[in-house]
């Protein structure tokens, strides 16, 4: 987006960020610690990218959010269990094809009922955020008894496809080759998203409707059913995040997603609320504070998100890519 | 012979939360012609606008435009129908480009050389800005890309709402200019003005609104030539009409 493209001091916190490290240790910790925090990162961006839309052209605050990264979660541990077979292959490629089937079920599965929830619940709530709150809240707490009613409440494991274990050695740093999986496909859908949304007219209509849903609505497009497709795709892309975390964390509970929820709404309100560009940056800062201040000062790594987001809040109180509304 | 009238409002009521703002707006628009809606503030223009175009639902009264009610329609349907609207506040995306925002108002062929070619021979700004952001246009030069956006595909009503608001009086000038070009070409407007030079230089009919009623309707030049007339209907607004 053009605003997002001249707003350049928002563009070098990362570089700076990852700058200003460096000296603070060794350059293979820098290196293995700048990875991990940009594939977390990664991860956090595929899960936070559909709230960031939901929450800028619908205005609806989706506390739900969490619940479709669940589902993407248990896609992953049904897939890759029936799977078995092209996981545990000594082939990238097997594991990849095993990988990326489970990222298609998840992003079908919880696009379904992401599109279910929309018509059922979210569209009865539209305009009151307190209403959406309430409500998007009860809808977190009963998909997570039905995945346990479903899955069981029983932690699950959940095995990393086998070449995708392990890691390699870059200029001396260890490199998980899952991290490395979890940036391409961010990377990846960052590149589709981005062209989605300045090369085609849906992708135009999204971020005019971010700025002024009436506007759209006078210029004869039905921004109903433009919410619709945006809700199904923010929540097919909340469940392939789900995949990456749940393969990423190996262990797969019915609070996976509802843990992520919060740090999810932190990289969005970073970013700025609709702006999926902002998005893309918030997740990687947080990615990166939570790694280098894990690694520097263990005790501040709880509140080195919240303290993020309240400095980044300070200096730009919309956000580091605000989108202009009306 | 009166002109067949394009848009007709009758007893049109409309409330926003508990609020009555219409109380039974009469309004005929012809054909062919640019229709001047003026008052005071608070007056009622910007409702009535709005209802016309679905944004706020009439509570009572009929909107019928080409012989079909649309009061019931929703806003795309209604935009769909060939209306146009532009309002007080421009309504651009500033986010997107001036090429952007255009695009968004045309049809799935996308747009047509002549219709933009006669967009840049009125507004050149536009041409020169075509890949900028709209958010960094000027005042005079979003009120030119609202324009453009209402009228780069063929309309048959355009609905605007005080295009001169804060504009310095060089670029009314070049407004008028550019409604002028537009007159010619038959379209039919409905426009809401607090400037009065510019109601009197382009207006052809002129309806007057008091406290959610259209108190007069007449000739533009009837009321431009009689200055009690003027005085009794626009009273202690005038100023801010001049």
């Amino acid at each position: 987006m053009n605003a997002a493209r001249l707003d350049w001091p928002s563009w070098v916190v990362v570089p700076a960020l990852v700058a200003l490290a460096l000296p603070a240790m060794s350059f293979a910790t820098w290196i293995t610690l700048t990875v991990a925090g940009t594939a977390m990162g990664m991860m956090l961006f595929l899960m936070a990218s559909g709230l960031t839309l939901i929450f800028g052209l619908m205005d609806v605050l989706n506390f739900a959010h969490g619940a479709f990264i669940t589902i993407g979660a248990y896609m992953a541990v049904t897939v890759l269990g029936a799977a078995s077979g092209l996981v545990a292959a000594d082939s990238l490629g097997l594991n990849l094809l095993a990988l990326l089937a489970a990222v298609a079920a998840a992003a079908v599965v919880a696009g379904a009922v992401g599109w279910g929830f929309e018509r059922v619940i979210v569209r009865r709530v539209y305009g009151s955020h307190l209403r959406q709150i309430l409500i998007t809240m009860g809808g977190l707490i009963i998909a997570g008894q039905l995945v346990i009613a479903l899955w069981g409440p029983q932690p699950l494991l959940l095995a990393k496809p086998a070449a995708l274990r392990g890691s390699f050695v870059l200029a001396g740093a260890a490199i998980e080759k899952y991290r490395m999986v979890a940036v391409g496909l961010g990377l990846i859908v960052y590149a589709a998203m981005h062209l989605t949304l300045n090369r085609t007219r849906i992708g135009l209509l999204v971020r005019a409707g971010v700025e002024n849903r009436e506007m759209v609505e006078a210029l004869g497009y039905r921004i109903r059913r433009l919410f619709v497709l945006v809700f199904v795709a923010g929540t097919a892309l909340a469940g392939i995040g789900g995949v990456m975390w749940a393969v990423y964390q190996e262990l797969v509970t019915a609070e996976i997603g509802g843990e992520m929820t919060i740090l999810v709404f932190i990289v969005v309100i970073i970013g700025g609320l609709g702006s999926v560009t902002g998005c893309f940056v918030g997740a990687v800062l947080v990615g990166l504070v939570a790694n280098y201040v894990g690694f520097l000062s263990p005790k501040l790594a709880l509140g080195s998100n919240i303290l993020l987001m309240v400095a980044v809040l300070l200096w730009r109180p919309r956000g580091l890519f605000p989108v202009g509304r009306e | 012979m009166p002109e067949r009238p394009l848009l007709t409002l009758a007893d049109v009521h409309t409330h926003i939360g508990r609020y009555h703002i219409l109380h039974g707006v009469d309004l005929l628009v012809p054909q062919g012609r640019l229709t001047m809606l003026l008052g005071r503030n608070g007056a009622g223009k910007t409702t009535t606008l709005r209802t016309i175009m679905g944004l706020w639902r009439a509570s009572a009264g009929t909107v019928v435009f080409d012989a079909a009610r649309i009061d019931r329609l929703e806003t795309p349907e209604v935009a769909r129908l060939g209306i146009a609207y532009v309002p007080e506040t421009m309504g651009i995306f500033t986010q997107l480009s001036v090429r952007e925002n255009l695009l968004l108002a045309t049809g799935p062929k996308g747009f047509d050389a002549a219709r933009l070619d006669n967009i840049f021979a009125t507004f050149p700004a536009l041409k020169e800005k075509w890949h900028d952001a709209a958010g960094g246009l000027s005042g005079g030069q979003k009120q030119m890309l609202a324009i453009s956006r209402a009228i780069v595909e063929e309309r048959r009503l355009l609905v605007v709402d005080e295009p001169t608001k804060g504009l310095a009086p060089a670029v009314i000038e070049h407004l008028i200019e550019a409604f002028q070009r537009l007159k010619a070409t038959r379209t039919t407007i409905l426009m809401v003005e607090q400037n009065f030079h510019m109601a009197k230089a382009l207006g052809d009919a002129v309806a007057v609104m008091d406290d959610g009623r259209v108190v007069h309707h007449g000739p533009m030049a009837d009321l431009a030539a009689d200055e009690d007339l003027q005085a009794r209907l626009l009273g202690l607004s005038l100023a801010a009409h001049q």
